[in-house]
């Protein structure tokens, strides 16, 4: 795994021995079992694995959605493990953005205004004009005031992607992004996703079951029964 | 981009606005817009008519205050309230025999100065039985007007000079009515009016003579509660302020009566209004559960949630409290205009306290009810983006209703101001609640029974109902609720009204005769009978004075309620019987057998508190000289609005019976044979004939404008029922709507989704049509026997009406609100979800 070294890009994301119990009939139930990761800036990982193997788990807890059971996890200086869920919540809102399969569009709010929300819950002032240009950038100005309900899903997804970019995020999370979308959809989606990626030098960490998809990150790792089995990356192939 | 700290009003007025035109917020907004309409509406209706009823009592007291005095009244008290914007005028009256040739009798002089009566009008006619006219003067100086028995008993009429004291004047008009005539025992001889000029030229007042100096006020309303506050701090001694909460017991009694429909339709109005905000507050939270889970993802803290919820339900509060009060002035508007024959009379202006009163009940409807749900909405995980199954911790609806209950219940305290009324109602609802609750879950677990037993469809709807459970149970329960009070209304409120309005019947009595000797008793029978006119009633009265309870002399106690010390002062009538009257009612103690003999009284149950009178307490009495002394042994309530003879004091037979007495009745008298009464006056000169329809006809109006009213308010009342039921088809649509277009993509032919639909909600609503029959059965019962003292009569109506009611309308509903699942394709259903 990597570490942050003179002239490299520096860690962004770092999880140490990570493990997640959760109660269940039968007694505690290990579905996140110390796990440890770094991410580099600009990096894009891939967490791949069948269901049930902790990807979403994992996910959650290193955007700060949930709490580990054990273990720790920093966020760019902040050790997200040490804040509670109102520091969670700010870091978020200043470094984190989403990307979820089932796309989490506000079915009261039009394309624009989705995309508005994540500024004017930071208080930025031309939230209109950024959340513009940001629906130009995914090609929907055309259905900007479209409800999300008179959107195709491929089109969703292009309005979560933009609400994901227009904060200007230093991690982008995305949890199987094309999962709720057909195979050429899907494709155009992350192809679009790939290119802000490249575009604004955001670390993305992404969950998916397509290897194919996965593949076009800088590294995959492979998760079963709540550990990292094994990790490959581009440069060094599978 | 320039970043600030985020306004949370900025973010919730830009959810709000979004929603509102997402049509998120139709529901919850709906049921506020009820709650506000319904309360300012029936605050501004009750306002304007309690005004007209006040006008009307004011108009017996011919004032809106009145200054008593023994002694002449300063003219400064006339600048006073010239200064402070009312009107005055003077009354003197006292008792002079007068004369009008050979022929006297006893009149009661009243002086009055112009202006007189300042509420109110009087009524004259030009000779006897004459045509009677409004007039708004009084007499010119010189003359004088005189009522028909003044005239009966001189035998004489219009034209005739009478010698009043020192003077003469010429009786130009027959006075038919005074708005004060009222009745008293006091006030017993005719009435001669004259002008205050001539006052002085009669003579009749002089040192030791018995005159009694009124002055009266009139003016606006917060005008004279001013003055009333000025005065009360000036009084001296002797004198003594009257309002119109003072005037007759009968009106009193009525407006009471009136007092407690209107509260109860306002009141009920109310709570059913907050229990559709509770919903729809529910519906909209659950409904944005991904939303906060989203926001929280994004950064916003729970602090910000909160808070932007907060500052939302303020914004839905103003909002709604102002548009939801313009609507109720509407309402109201439009009401009096369709009023308008009925009341015959323009209804003066409201106030604007209503409005205030709109954004209060906004405020307290929504922060108790509402806020609770949407404050638990800030605990949602942001992990629920991820894992949709994640929900904000389970609201402990018991400890959120209590605050909500406590709001609105400091609310209805504040408005009504009669404490038990409000307890009362209040432990009725959270009865009916818990009631329809427990019976709501039983019916729901009896259902499962069925399931076996019926085809697919009907298996489908039946399981649905029992799958649901709680929210089943909380629908049967809001459904129940809202049919409760529409058949409560429909049915309970006619039969009410009919009782109430019958209490004062037709042929209610409309002349009191007394002074009537033992020995007259059976003459006067045989005359009344002879003149086809039933045999009443003759009860024995006799005059005592007060002289001791529990041994101590009442002149050197001191009373709390100053109207009780003026009790122990004065002369008491007081009366025996062996059975209690019809409309008496015994609150504490018991009543004697009628063959009971010996020494104990029965007191109506606010002169004793006056009195400051506990049961078993010793009251003794000075009747000709003569002491006599009787044990409380009971404590009546007393519909003064019966007009048949009461007394405060009600002795067993045994104690009063050998001291003189004179008997006094009642009965009614047609308008067309009120010559039979000048007749009975002739041949009987000694007794006295009070003529009561100029009180009853007051008591009628004040009935008539009220139930008028009453029934307005519960217009108000029946939107707020059909606001719960509405409320609670939307509280489920969206989960049905879903699963119904899972059922069609699974196959399932329109007409079978559309007969489980139908399944589920016709069963829903014939559970709720029996809660609800069942409910409105006790509720109209307890209301009846407890509230309004009146007779409760079963109604099978109810019975079929409610199932069949709760069946037809929440199964149209239920498959309105499913419709376009089977009309539309189900995927735009499933897509949009």
């Amino acid at each position: 795994m990597s570490t942050s070294q003179d002239n490299h890009p520096q860690t962004v994301l770092k999880a140490q021995e990570l493990s997640k119990q959760v109660s269940s009939p039968e007694g505690p139930l290990t579905i996140l079992d110390r796990v440890s990761l770094d991410v580099r800036e600009g990096e894009s990982v891939a967490i791949v694995g069948a269901s049930g193997a902790g990807k979403s788990t994992l996910l959650g807890l290193l955007a700060g959605l949930d709490v580990p059971s054990s273990g720790r996890i920093w966020l760019g200086a902040a050790e997200i493990t040490a804040l509670d869920e109102d520091g969670r919540a700010a870091l978020r809102a200043d470094k984190v953005g989403f990307v979820f399969q089932s796309f989490h569009l506000l079915a009261s709010l039009t394309a624009i205004e989705n995309v508005m929300l994540p500024l004017e819950l930071t208080g930025t002032d031309d939230a209109g004009p950024a959340a513009l240009q940001a629906i130009r950038t995914v090609g929907l100005e055309p259905r900007k005031r479209h409800y999300p309900h008179q959107l195709s899903g491929g089109e969703k997804q292009r309005v979560a992607i933009a609400r994901a970019f227009v904060v200007q995020p230093s991690v982008l999370f995305a949890d199987e992004p094309t999962g709720n979308l057909d195979k050429r959809t899907g494709e155009a989606v992350i192809d679009l996703l790939f290119k802000m990626n490249a575009d604004t030098g955001t670390t993305l960490v992404l969950v998916t079951h397509d290897l194919d998809l996965a593949e076009r990150c800088d590294r995959i790792l492979f998760m079963d029964a709540g550990r990292i089995e094994r990790e490959s990356s581009r440069s060094a192939g599978h | 981009m320039n970043k600030r700290r985020p306004s949370t009003l900025r973010l919730a007025w830009k959810l709000l606005t979004r929603d509102w035109r997402a049509g998120e917020l139709t529901v919850l907004a709906s049921a506020l817009l009820v709650a506000v309409a319904a309360m300012t509406g029936v605050a501004f209706l009750t306002d304007r008519v309690g005004q007209a009823v006040e006008m009307r009592a004011a108009e017996s007291l011919a004032a809106d205050l009145r200054l008593d005095s023994t002694r002449p009244i300063s003219d400064d008290y006339a600048a006073l309230a010239t200064a402070n914007g009312l009107r005055s005028a003077h009354l003197s009256s006292m008792p002079s025999v007068v004369f009008d040739g050979e022929a006297n009798t006893l009149a009661a002089i009243r002086a009055v100065t112009a202006g007189y009566p300042l509420r109110g009008r009087l009524k004259t006619s030009e000779r006897l039985l004459g045509e009677v006219e409004v007039t708004d003067t009084i007499p010119a100086p010189g003359e004088a007007w005189a009522a028909p028995r003044l005239l009966a008993r001189l035998g004489a009429d219009t034209g005739a000079e009478i010698e009043v004291g020192g003077t003469t004047l010429r009786v130009t008009r027959v006075l038919d009515f005074r708005p004060d005539e009222g009745w008293s025992f006091v006030d017993l001889a005719p009435t001669l009016l004259i002008n205050d000029a001539d006052l002085g030229a009669t003579e009749l007042v002089q040192p030791g003579s018995r005159v009694s100096y009124r002055m009266l006020f009139a003016g606006q309303r917060d005008a004279v509660d001013a003055f009333k506050d000025l005065l009360d701090a000036r009084l001296a001694e002797g004198e003594r302020l009257r309002d119109i909460q003072d005037t007759n017991p009968q009106i009193r009694s009525s407006m009471e009566r009136a007092g407690r429909f209107l509260n109860l339709a306002s009141m009920v109005s109310v709570l059913l209004a907050a229990v559709a905000v509770a919903m729809a507050a529910r519906r909209y939270s659950h409904r944005h559960r991904d939303r906060i889970a989203l926001l929280k993802c994004m950064g916003a803290s729970e602090s910000t949630i909160l808070r932007s919820n907060v500052w939302q339900l303020l914004i839905l509060a103003l909002v709604g409290g102002a548009v939801g009060s313009l609507l109720g002035f509407i309402a109201q508007l439009g009401l009096a205009w369709l009023m308008r024959d009925l009341i015959g009379q323009q209804l003066p202006a409201p106030g604007l306290a209503p409005a205030v009163l709109g954004m209060i009940t906004a405020l307290s409807v929504l922060a108790g009810f509402a806020l609770p749900d949407l404050a638990r909405m800030g605990k949602t995980p942001p992990l629920r983006v991820l894992r949709r199954d994640l929900d904000p911790p389970r609201l402990r609806y018991g400890a959120s209703w209590l605050a909500g209950v406590a709001a609105v219940l400091a609310l209805l305290l504040w408005i009504m101001r009669d404490t038990r009324l409000v307890l009362t109602i209040f432990a009725g609802a959270t009865a009916t609640f818990l009631a329809l609750g427990i019976t709501g879950a039983l019916l729901v677990k009896a259902l499962r029974g069925f399931r076996g037993a019926a085809g697919v469809a009907w298996r489908y709807g039946l399981a649905n109902i029992a799958r649901r459970g709680r929210e089943s149970v909380v629908q049967v329960v809001a459904f129940g609720l809202g049919m409760m009070v529409l058949l409560l209304l429909s049915t309970v409120r006619t039969d009410l009204m009919t009782t109430w309005r019958q209490s004062l019947p037709e042929n209610a009595p409309n002349q009191f005769l007394i002074n009537i000797q033992p020995q007259e008793v059976q003459a006067m029978s045989a005359f009344l009978t002879g003149h086809d006119l039933a045999a009443p009633r003759f009860v024995p009265l006799v005059r005592a004075r007060m002289t001791a309870i529990n041994g101590e002399d009442v002149t050197q106690m001191t009373f709390e309620d100053p109207q009780g010390e003026s009790w122990a002062r004065r002369d008491a009538n007081l009366s025996w019987s062996d059975t209690l009257q019809a409309d008496n009612r015994i609150v504490a103690g018991t009543f004697w057998d009628p063959s009971f003999r010996g020494a104990e009284v029965s007191v109506e149950e606010e002169f004793g508190r006056e009195l400051g009178l506990a049961l078993g307490d010793e009251v003794a009495f000075d009747i000709a000289g003569e002491t006599i002394a009787a044990t409380v042994t009971s404590f009546r309530t007393v519909e003064w609005d019966s007009f048949s003879p009461n007394f405060f004091m009600v002795f067993a037979p045994g104690v009063l019976d050998a001291f003189p007495a004179t008997y006094i009745t009642s009965l009614h008298v047609e308008d067309a044979r009120r010559d039979v009464v000048l007749d009975l006056m002739r041949q009987f000169p000694s007794v006295t004939a009070i003529d009561l329809d100029a009180v009853l006809g007051q008591v009628r109006d004040v009935m008539d404008k009220a139930a008028l009213a009453v029934q307005a308010v519960f217009v108000f009342t029946l939107l707020a029922g059909l606001t719960v039921l509405w409320a609670a088809v939307q509280a489920t649509r969206d989960e049905r709507r879903y699963e119904s277009a899972m059922l069609r993509t699974f196959g399932a032919s329109k007409r079978r989704v559309l007969t489980g639909v139908a399944a589920e909600f016709l069963a829903i609503g014939l559970l709720a049509g029996i809660l609800a029959a069942t409910g409105a059965t006790l509720a109209g019962f307890l209301l009846a026997e407890n509230l309004f003292d009146l007779e409760y009569h079963f109604s099978l109506q109810l019975w079929l009406a409610g199932p069949l009611l709760g069946m037809l309308f929440v199964g149209l509903s239920g498959m309105a609100a499913t419709w376009r699942v089977i009309t539309h394709a189900p995927v735009n259903v499933l897509r949009a979800a």
